[in-house]
């Protein structure tokens, strides 16, 4: 036991001194660097496996075929955060240090270390890109200039859901006294939506019942049994992890046809539907991304990347919602850098002329056929005053073995959720005293 | 040689009665907050003050304040995340709501409004113990974020009831870059820990220890059990709750209640753990320990998967890392059951006797 | 009151499926005063191993069930050697700690070999409601709950049986009563560990088997222990009677204050209304419902 104490004292002692000159490795000079704060283990493991995979095989795939970006190569790195606010801002801060231009823009793929990463973005002239997620009054650019809540945001997937639902009714006339239940994770996630889904509520004169589902979700008897006496026409699933899965089997438990459930697009990928086994068949989820290998930029990284053995990636989750969604994400990082190369040349370049990149960022119908998405995303085209760039959503239906596409891409009531968060991002401003006004290049 | 009491004549109660008694100590003690001071704020860069430095201070304080609860009072408790919500959520309440408050004060306030909370769940103590009162502190630790979420006041009515804290501002000096914020942090720790330091030596504190190593004794030594339970509980939250505070106003600036979960607390444990049970110094020595090792785990094995060319699937790594850390942790507890103070201690009697252990 | 039924019939049920994770905390509890926090993480490393091993090697249920037990087998033996045996004497907070420490090597662990993704486990009963209950009352009794409920009753039929008739489950309840009186009395106290913790890991197979076939086996079936504690305070540590009867009361009290009291307070109350419950519970009888009333809890 004794000698056992000596080790011990002697390998603290080590780490300790190890510690003191550690993650200061450089990366490879002249590279664009892209710092990746992923997670792959804990509750939503599964979720951040899908998407950080897709996120990483298409950097590969822009060095691979195309060289990097005009020229500059990518090179990137991933620290697991476990989806935890403080590993998160620990990884945030060392992706920070590993490189002259620093990490380029983040995707912090959990609204709490967004939110943990609000007030430390500026300051280090980092953009935060939250894909579907994050504050949705960051929309507002001008008090939000480092924030991009890019494509879609919560309150336009709640008010494209009503609009969505209207749609399978008959018309938004006919909502009027039917009953729709928000079956919500009992978060600050799940709250998003709730200003928006009132007003619509009191716009269109349907009944709103909002039901909340402690976490982790794992077990909904009860909110489940009080849908079956409420008895209402559609149920929103505004869920995350494991309590997407257990909603729809209990659903089925119940009886309460899957047809008559529209998820986001937090609750509407092969994670949440495989689990789930048959329950899920014919339940709706609202998407910001379209599922589906046949798109040529997915051809492109099974022929260059995943084909070629570059990638860890499984087979499995080629093509499926999240990955896809990793894809687009990191494509719109490139083109916000390649949108910067034309004004501050063919370098490295930092954040804060990256945030301009995106900022500028026009990615329309034309450039997404070149850049082989074709429809599996809508355009964006982002400025100072929209931060989101497109506002647009999509419905897919789970037929037991994939996503189908059953909508076009649509948008809610943009006018309601533009003055809601004009609003609220004024009074953000207030509390923090900030002057809203654009940043220049 | 060096570390050696001999020749240290105590004259006076005043000296013997000092917070360190013996002359190395109370160098070692100064060269360390010297060092705190003034050495780290001239070699150290944003990373370690964000990432490494400021949390750990943070962690350390609500470590501190547990361990003043289950290693000095002898009461498990697994809700000190949710005494850290309270005292967040308050400090940033009185701020917003209270024209004029010095940010300091309302640090203290969310500290006692944390005090007032746990004394109410503190209640429990004097019926149950051990794992039950554990568990039983499992329904602050449940309850009180739920609150906090669904009270949206708490929030000022935000729509997600994520709180924003303000901007830190001491006599018109604002705390702004992170080596501010570690300085600001660094001296309320110090201050904060000293007064435990002292605390847990004084009445209260010998009543706290008589509670934990034998309460019926205590109770027929005259000791008031309502009273000094509830104390314990107070103080501990107290601490917990400035260190919830601190949370939110120098480390992250935005929180939501759901950030002081059940991980939390059993981080904090974890940290009292390993660092040692009824220990001042190995409330630090363990948030040290539970906040680098992931770190370093982390670095080492990305590292290492680089250097020998490994072509592990993403994420192996961090499996990996959980599993050292597990290891680790089984490791310690067999190894050095009383934590790191306890080696630390035996460092200290060996330097005693060195280079002439005979 | 046809919905008040149904209500109540579900939070049994599901007060079950709690009892099934507590089962396994109660058995180390009482053999070796481990409060034993990786019983979630050992919940989902037996499932995730069964499902694994199931897809893996295409394996029949029996055959995966009886590989699986046999790595839950290994496990509480090697759980024994490395851990317990090396902590006897050490006082109880620090074997908890050990136990939380072996819940974070069990997750990563598991997670290393069979990766992350959810995984759908099917048991071959359907997850839908039993027609005639249906048509005769109007109440939702749901096949799968039912399945669990039988399965748990067996469950507890067996482990009733290997404690009071087998010579091993005299042992077992011997350690328990007093470690030093049955060492005395000539009693294997290792080996009575590495089997009472086996036996904790068959409990927490069949634990992971009910659960992932209601929502797929995932990382959040480490948080069914979250669920199992408030049972075990009002069922008492040491009783396995308390931890089917906690789990009832625990069970259908959750999910009545949930319908009934949750819309006057915003909902969402389940997550801590169990506990609260417990801790009023607990001021009132600090042993718990079948606690054993000697010990010592002030």
């Amino acid at each position: 036991m004794k000698a056992w104490k000596t080790v011990l004292v002697a390998a603290l002692a080590a780490a300790c001194g190890s510690l003191a000159v550690a993650p200061a490795f450089a990366q490879e000079a002249g590279t664009q660097f892209i710092g990746i704060t992923g997670y792959r283990v804990g509750p939503y493991g599964a979720n951040g496996t899908a998407f950080f995979s897709g996120f990483i095989d298409y950097l590969t795939l822009a060095n691979e075929r195309d060289g990097g970006i005009n020229g500059v190569k990518l090179s990137w790195e991933e620290c697991e955060t476990e989806y935890n606010n403080t590993k998160g801002v620990e990884c945030y801060e060392r992706l920070k240090t590993m490189s002259p231009t620093g990490p380029t823009a983040i995707h912090p793929m959990s609204t709490g270390i967004t939110y943990s990463l609000i007030d430390k973005a500026p300051a280090d002239k980092i953009p935060l890109i939250t894909f579907g997620y994050g504050r949705t009054d960051a929309v507002d650019g001008r008090v939000f200039p480092w924030l991009f809540p890019l494509v879609s945001n919560y309150w336009d997937a709640a008010t494209g859901i009503v609009k969505f639902i209207a749609e399978k009714e008959g018309g938004a006339e006919k909502l009027k006294g039917k009953k729709i239940v928000l079956l919500y994770h009992d978060s600050a996630y799940g709250k998003e939506p709730h200003p928006v889904l009132e007003a619509e509520s009191a716009k269109l004169g349907f009944e709103l019942k909002l039901i909340p589902v402690p976490h982790p979700g794992s077990e909904q008897q009860s909110q489940w049994l009080q849908i079956r006496q409420y008895k209402p026409d559609w149920v929103i699933l505004w869920g995350w992890g494991i309590m997407n899965a257990t909603a729809l089997t209990t659903a089925q438990k119940v009886g309460f046809p899957r047809e008559k459930m529209v998820g986001n697009w937090w609750a509407g990928s092969e994670v949440d539907t495989e689990a789930a086994e048959g329950a899920a068949n014919g339940y709706y989820a609202a998407s910001l991304n379209l599922a589906g290998k046949d798109y040529p930029v997915v051809q492109d990284v099974v022929k260059y990347v995943t084909g070629k053995g570059k990638s860890k990636t499984p087979d499995k989750l080629v093509g499926t919602v999240l990955w896809n969604r990793g894809l687009a994400a990191a494509m719109m990082t490139v083109e916000a850098v390649r949108t910067a190369q034309q004004k501050y040349g063919k370098k490295p370049l930092t954040g804060e002329q990256v945030r301009w990149g995106i900022e500028n960022l026009n990615v329309d119908a034309k450039r997404l056929q070149q850049l082989g998405f074709g429809s599996m995303i809508p355009p964006i085209k982002v400025s100072c005053t929209d931060h989101s760039g497109s506002g647009l959503v999509r419905f897919q239906q789970w037929d037991g073995k994939q996503w189908i596409a059953v909508s076009d891409w649509m948008s809610g009531d943009r006018a309601m959720i533009r003055k809601m968060v004009e609003e609220s991002a004024a009074k953000y401003a207030k509390e923090k005293n900030i002057t809203p006004a654009c940043l220049a290049g | 040689m060096f570390y050696r009491e001999a020749g240290q004549f105590k004259s006076s109660y005043a000296a013997d009665q000092q917070l360190f008694p013996i002359l190395q100590d109370r160098i070692g003690v100064l060269a360390f907050l010297a060092f705190a001071f003034v050495g780290v704020p001239l070699v150290a860069s944003n990373y370690w003050y964000t990432a490494i430095l400021i949390p750990l201070l943070v962690f350390s304080l609500a470590a501190l304040g547990l361990n003043i609860l289950t290693g000095y009072a002898g009461q498990l408790s697994l809700g000190s995340a949710a005494f850290m919500a309270v005292g967040a959520v308050a400090a940033y309440n009185f701020q917003l709501r209270v024209p004029g408050m010095p940010v300091l004060v309302s640090f203290l306030l969310g500290g006692f409004m944390a005090a007032l909370v746990g004394m109410a769940f503190g209640l429990p103590s004097l019926r149950i113990k051990g794992f039950y009162l554990a568990v039983a502190t499992l329904a602050a630790q449940f309850f009180i974020p739920w609150l906090l979420v669904k009270v949206d006041w708490f929030s000022n009515y935000s729509a997600s009831g994520v709180i924003t804290a303000q901007r830190i501002e001491i006599l018109g000096y604002a705390f702004d870059t992170p080596m501010k914020k570690y300085l600001l942090v660094l001296l309320l720790v110090v201050v904060l820990a000293l007064l435990a330091k002292n605390m847990v030596r004084s009445r209260i504190g010998r009543a706290w220890m008589a509670v934990r190593d034998m309460d019926v004794a205590a109770e027929v030594i005259g000791i008031r059990m309502l009273h000094t339970k509830l104390t314990a509980f107070a103080v501990s939250s107290f601490y917990c709750g400035v260190a919830g505070a601190l949370y939110a106003f120098a480390y992250l600036g935005t929180v939501q209640p759901e950030d002081f979960n059940l991980d939390l607390s059993f981080r904090i444990l974890f940290m009292v753990i390993i660092g040692g049970v009824g220990s001042i110094l190995g409330s630090f020595l363990g948030a040290a320990f539970i906040t680098l090792l992931p770190i370093f785990l982390d670095v080492l094995l990305t590292d290492m998967a680089r250097g020998f060319n490994l072509n592990l699937t993403p994420g192996t790594t961090s499996m990996a890392q959980l599993v050292v850390f597990g290891v680790l942790i089984i490791f310690f507890l067999i190894v050095e059951p009383h934590g790191l103070a306890r080696l630390w201690q035996i460092t200290k009697e060996k330097l005693r006797l060195w280079p002439f252990p005979y | 009151m046809q919905f008040f039924f149904e209500v109540l019939i579900g939070g049994l049920l599901a007060g079950v499926m709690y009892s099934l994770v507590a089962l396994g905390f109660v058995l180390i509890y009482k053999a070796s005063g481990v409060f034993n926090f990786a019983q979630g993480a050992m919940v989902f490393f037996a499932a995730l191993t069964f499902v694994g091993l199931q897809q893996k090697f295409a394996l029949p249920f029996w055959a995966a069930f009886t590989c699986t037990l046999a790595v839950m087998i290994v496990l509480g033996i090697l759980t024994e050697r490395i851990v317990l045996r090396q902590l006897v004497n050490q006082p109880q907070i620090s074997l908890f700690m050990a136990t939380i420490g072996l819940a974070f090597f069990l997750e990563g662990f598991a997670q290393l070999i069979w990766g992350t993704a959810v995984r759908p486990l099917d048991i071959g009963v359907t997850n839908e409601p039993i027609q005639w209950v249906m048509e005769r009352f109007d109440i939702l009794v749901v096949k799968m709950d039912v399945v669990a409920a039988l399965v748990a009753g067996v469950l507890v039929g067996v482990l009733a049986v290997f404690f009071n008739r087998t010579r091993i489950g005299r042992a077992l309840r011997a350690v328990a009563d007093d470690h030093q009186a049955a060492l005395a009395v000539g009693i294997p106290l290792k080996q009575i560990w590495a089997i009472v913790w086996s036996v904790a890991g068959f409990v927490a197979l069949v634990a992971g088997l009910m659960w992932g076939a209601r929502g797929g086996v995932q990382f959040a079936l480490t948080f069914t222990a979250l669920k199992a504690l408030p049972v075990l305070i009002l069922g008492g540590f040491e009783s396995i009677a308390g931890a089917i009867v906690g789990g009832l009361i625990i069970g259908a009290s959750e999910k009545l204050a949930e319908v009934y009291l949750g819309p006057h307070v915003g909902g969402g109350i389940e997550g801590w209304f169990a506990y609260v419950m417990a801790l009023l519970f607990l001021l009132v009888r600090p042993e718990g419902l079948f606690g054993e009333k000697h010990i010592d809890r002030v």
